[in-house]
């Protein structure tokens, strides 16, 4: 079984604040970590391997600094990384980054499951996923919250849906995108750590991959930025005062025409 | 490099440092460089993978030094061959997603700016009564494919056939609601079509000078918003978040057309097969669709409590959602937890219980109308972004909420 996990390195957003004097985002010395999603998947991925045996190669398309979420997956266990990293892939809208990745995966070759976490922290678009099995023309089961069965032909899963959850069964080769309620993932172990600053990882660029240069960054990105903004800030807020009967009056006066207007 | 998307003009850059100011990604930075005439010269460096080509560094400049290359153009006379704006009409059990009629209030907006149709797709099996509620809500023309294989949402069929309708019918705008079914479905139309997908968009205008779709979205939490456009692909496509733009209300007057589709068998195919639903065992409102949300948070101090949370919304019939420290707790499933790792939702009234307002939970719900904060710690971040505070004890306040609305709504 060769499981290949995708990976993205975002900003550690809890501490992301904006300049109130400049009204943009103040992301020097944010530190970097894996998207929180993924840690899901890698974890999945370590699990799966640990039942079935074989091997979990981490992916990440970024930066030449995005090599050192591969080296934290490797820490956890995952056997091997390949850093996807190019000038050309600058601007890349998910269109592009799904076309990039599914391009890498081609190359990999022999793999019969691809995981990713459901969406990326800083993005928040979830289309990556799904994008990438489009363009390899795979299965998926997206949101998933927990594996049922799996072995070298099959998978079936729990899909979480607005309304409860979907029991789906895949042949394999198949993409799934993993949320939270999969697992908790594990912390790197010293031998981990070790195989970590030892392992080699590997770039490819994109003269590396059989891949159609238009498609790739700017040229290959049908969506384009026009403006950034900081959001109007909310009115200032009323705070409400006096005994808590008084209180809880006061606010069902403020709240009531709209609770009936609900339909409650 | 030439090739750059964008690059800086060294012979013009003064090293100013407006647009370091000007980058809301902090992908730029004054660097020195070779010396000139005897004085060091500072000049700026845009790091490409932080740079998502906003252009806000290009406005800024005032020395003409940075240059944002054009893509190549699609020949435009390709894109006028698409028309009418398209919603995709999500539908459970043959019950159609409310998102579809706050799609169809958009897109009628939408479409008269255009002077197009407004359509909507509906995909299920023995739904065809359900055409004239989309007619009811604005629908100009209702393209219908019924057929046993849609009767349950699975992705490769319906991405199959939403795909083979768009290149037949070329639309200029397909939407679709930004549900968990709607993420799922939407790339895969958008990847083999080549064209732009927005995700999660909580503002759509036309451009009144290029007619391109404005696409407006927060990213970063919500910290930041976005307008992005698709200039030379087509349709234009969005996800579109749900309870953010008005419902399009029934009209009985409203006539319009049923096209039913035949399409080839092998669009139905699916190699992924659904063998089982399990409907959530909570028996409150779903919280991405209320309209109220009533949540707990690690105030609540115990599982048990949260009965007091569940009380309130029941009587106001409101969905129940908690913070990540109570799902991490244990006291309830994960489904309801709101926020940057649960969901995110935009209630009229979200009231938040012993909630102290972490960052990844005011991105999952700092854009409901109405913020009602209760908690006992004055300086707690959710006061920031609350309408109205409570400062006090929750055990409290809460039950004498629910008895006022209990009373005042005749229960």
């Amino acid at each position: 079984m060769h499981i290949v996990v995708c990976i993205k390195q975002v900003p550690e957003t809890t501490d992301v604040k904006i300049d109130p004097e400049t009204n943009t985002l103040m992301r020097e010395g944010v530190a970097s970590i894996i998207n929180p999603f993924d840690m899901y998947a890698i974890e999945e991925s370590l699990k799966i391997k640990e039942k079935l045996g074989g091997k979990v190669t981490a992916i990440s398309m970024g930066p030449p600094q995005a090599e050192a979420a591969l080296r934290e997956a490797i820490s956890m266990g995952v056997d091997a990384g390949i850093l996807v990293s190019d000038r050309a892939f600058a601007g890349s809208d998910t269109w592009a980054t799904s076309y990039t990745l599914a391009k890498t995966i081609e190359k990999i070759g022999d793999y019969d499951l691809i995981l990713c976490g459901k969406q990326a922290s800083d993005g928040d678009t979830a289309q990556v996923g799904p994008g990438i099995a489009s363009q390899l023309d795979l299965p998926q089961i997206t949101y998933v919250r927990k594996i049922r069965e799996i072995d070298e032909k099959q998978i079936v899963a729990e899909r979480l849906l607005e309304g409860g959850y979907e029991v789906i069964a895949a042949p394999l080769p198949c993409l799934m995108t993993a949320v939270k309620e999969l697992n908790e993932p594990r912390l790197p172990s010293l031998r981990g750590k070790l195989a970590a600053k030892k392992a080699e990882i590997v770039k490819w660029a994109a003269a590396d991959l059989d891949c159609d240069n238009a498609m790739l960054g700017l040229d290959g990105s049908p969506t384009k930025v026009v403006k950034i903004f900081t959001p109007p800030p909310r009115g200032g807020g009323e705070m409400l005062e006096g005994e808590p009967p008084e209180i809880a009056k006061q606010l069902v006066e403020k709240l009531k025409d709209v609770v009936l207007a609900a339909g409650a | 490099m030439p090739d750059d998307p964008i690059r800086i003009l060294e012979d013009k850059c003064v090293g100013c440092g407006l647009c370091v100011k000007a980058c809301p990604f902090a992908a730029i930075v004054l660097e020195e460089s070779a010396e000139t005439e005897g004085k060091p010269k500072k000049l700026a460096v845009i790091d490409l993978e932080k740079c998502t080509l906003c252009g806000a560094c290009v406005e800024a400049c005032k020395f003409d030094a940075i240059e944002m290359r054009e893509k190549a153009e699609t020949a435009a006379a390709d894109l006028a061959d698409y028309k009418d704006v398209w919603v995709f009409a999500e539908q459970a059990d043959g019950e159609i997603n409310t998102i579809a009629y706050e799609m169809l209030g958009a897109g009628r907006q939408l479409a008269d700016e255009l002077n197009m149709n407004l359509c909507a797709l509906l995909l299920g099996h023995n739904v065809e009564e359900k055409v004239a509620e989309l007619t009811r809500r604005g629908a100009d023309i209702v393209y219908l494919v019924d057929r046993p294989e849609l009767a349950y949402y699975q992705d490769e069929p319906y991405a199959a056939v939403i795909t083979e309708l768009v290149k037949r019918h070329k639309p200029c705008i397909l939407l679709c609601g930004a549900s968990t079914i709607g993420r799922s479905l939407i790339s895969r139309v958008a990847v083999p079509l080549h064209t732009g997908l927005t995700a999660d968009c909580t503002g759509l205008a036309i451009d009144p000078e290029t007619k391109n779709l404005l696409q407006t979205r927060p990213a970063f939490g919500g910290n930041i918003m976005a307008t992005i456009i698709t200039p030379n692909h087509r349709p234009q496509m969005a996800t579109v978040r749900h309870k953010v733009m008005k419902e399009a209300q029934p009209d009985d007057s409203k006539t319009g057309r049923t096209i039913a589709e035949e399409l080839a068998e092998a669009l139905f195919l699916s190699r992924a097969k659904r063998t089982e639903f399990v409907p959530e065992e909570e028996t409150t409102v779903n919280i991405a669709e209320a309209d109220i949300s009533v949540s707990g948070g690690r105030g609540l101090q115990k599982p048990e409590n949260f009965s007091l949370v569940r009380e309130l919304a029941e009587v106001i019939g409101a969905g129940v959602g908690s913070s990540r420290a109570a799902v991490d707790a244990g006291w309830i499933p994960y489904s309801h937890q709101v926020g940057q790792t649960g969901k995110t939702v935009c209630p009229k009234i979200y009231i938040a219980c012993g909630i102290s307002g972490q960052i990844q939970h005011l991105a999952g719900m700092g854009s409901s109308d109405i913020i009602v904060a209760i908690n006992k710690d004055p300086e707690a971040p959710i006061f920031k972004l609350a309408t109205y505070g409570i400062v006090g004890d929750l055990f409290q306040i809460v039950p004498l909420l629910t008895q006022e609305f209990k009373k005042v709504l005749g229960k």
